[in-house]
């Protein structure tokens, strides 16, 4: 466990996971699913965590839980903090305990920064959607189309 | 018995040949006012058709094709997004290119491949300036987005060029942009600004960002690019997205700003 926390400390960045995955997550869906992507390779951008950890030892078959608080990182629009929750070597929550919040077009930063692409594709049907983002919408598509349905459906 | 009135309302109208969908979530979804900017933004993207539209013959920006006026006579509209364009080329190292946009005719000024995610995003000023609500606003599968009080992202469904009746993924976005580009959108090819021919190694880009004009101007560059694309979006701060080559295999990014 312990060993995972500085792993944890020396690879991740609040920043990316405030994103959820590192930044070398580009390649092909095909190469099988990744939970949280922490530990991708090349995603340091040298700000170690500070490692505020309550890990316990080994020889139990109880749940390992540790919290590890990310260094702040300055942005362009404040500064943000995460903190991660591991369990068993897995982490189960990131959460934001520093973000821009100064108002305004931060808050709206700030709120902008977490979209992620689930990665199943799914029948659109069967799937949850307010809207749809595609290429090939003209007037002429559109009836039929999934995104017509939408607006009926709100009409 | 009584029935709490939606807190949702859509709105669509068929602008610059695409649908134009509005949909509202929150409080004010049937108030006049809410439906007053919904007509606003309506009416600022025919107005942005009628400046900016290749189609017709007297709108500004064929006359300045022709070269019946010159730029610096143009509106100011205009004239902001041919500085655009010019940004756009910058950021994307040439691969977004207005003036190499119309088959046969490099050096002409199209800005097409800008204007309808430019004029969104101003149109939808009609739709910030109202309280208690959020929205999301579609121009033809391109998506910009504003939550309510709620904080609830939007769930933005991304197509498969594919087949339409799937989606590739699914985004939750609160504030932001989705755009998506491909090489055969609108009947009109993607051309490489290299080679001037179309581009055809992507059949569907999209980009996600804070930006929707942004990520319009990054998805459509990234379809002119090509395959190479999949490693140039490593550098587009602050955005995620999804690249499908013509072999099917999907790339996925999600850079910090």
């Amino acid at each position: 466990m312990r060993r995972i926390i500085v792993a944890l400390g020396t690879t991740a960045t609040g920043l990316v996971l405030l994103f959820s995955w590192p930044t070398s997550w580009n390649r092909p869906v095909a190469a099988g699913g990744q939970a949280v992507g922490l530990g991708g390779a090349g995603t340091s951008q040298g700000t170690a965590a500070t490692g505020a950890s309550s890990s316990s030892g080994s020889g139990t078959t109880a749940p390992v839980t540790a919290t590890v608080d990310g260094a702040m990182v300055q942005t362009p629009y404040g500064n943000v903090q995460v903190r991660l929750t591991v369990a068993d070597g897995t982490v189960t929550s990131a959460e934001a305990i520093a973000y821009p919040d100064r108002g305004g077009r931060d808050v709206q930063i700030s709120n902008y920064a977490i979209p992620i692409l689930s990665q199943e594709a799914v029948q659109a049907q069967s799937a949850n959607i307010d809207m749809v983002s595609g290429a090939t919408f003209t007037s002429r598509g559109y009836i039929q189309s999934l995104q017509d349905a939408l607006d009926q459906a709100n009409l | 018995m009584t029935r709490t009135a939606p807190d949702r309302r859509a709105w669509v109208e068929q602008i610059m040949g695409m649908p134009i969908s509005v949909h509202v979530r929150g409080a004010g979804a049937r108030d006049a006012a809410t439906a007053r900017a919904v007509e606003s933004v309506f009416a600022d993207l025919r107005a942005a058709d009628a400046m900016f539209s290749t189609y017709r013959e007297d709108s500004q920006i064929r006359r300045l094709q022709r070269g019946e006026v010159a730029l610096a006579d143009c509106s100011t509209a205009v004239r902001e997004v041919w500085l655009l364009c010019g940004t756009a080329l910058e950021r994307t190292d040439g691969a977004f290119d207005a003036w190499a946009a119309v088959p046969g005719s490099p050096g002409t000024f199209d800005p097409t491949g800008l204007v309808k995610t430019w004029a969104v995003t101003h149109a939808a000023g009609h739709l910030r300036a109202l309280t208690g609500l959020g929205f999301a606003l579609g121009a033809g599968g391109d998506i910009l987005v504003q939550t309510g009080p709620d904080q609830t992202p939007w769930q933005i469904g991304i197509e498969d060029p594919r087949d339409t009746s799937r989606v590739l993924a699914t985004v939750p976005v609160a504030d932001g942009g989705v755009a998506t580009s491909g090489v055969a959108a609108r009947g009109q090819h993607i051309l490489d600004p290299r080679t001037g021919e179309p581009a055809t190694e992507i059949l569907s880009a999209t980009v996600i960002g804070p930006s929707l004009l942004w990520a319009d101007v990054f998805a459509t560059a990234a379809v002119a690019r090509g395959a190479s694309a999949v490693d140039w979006v490593h550098g587009l701060h602050g955005t995620s997205g999804l690249i499908m080559l013509t072999d099917g295999t999907v790339h996925r990014w999600s850079n910090a700003p």
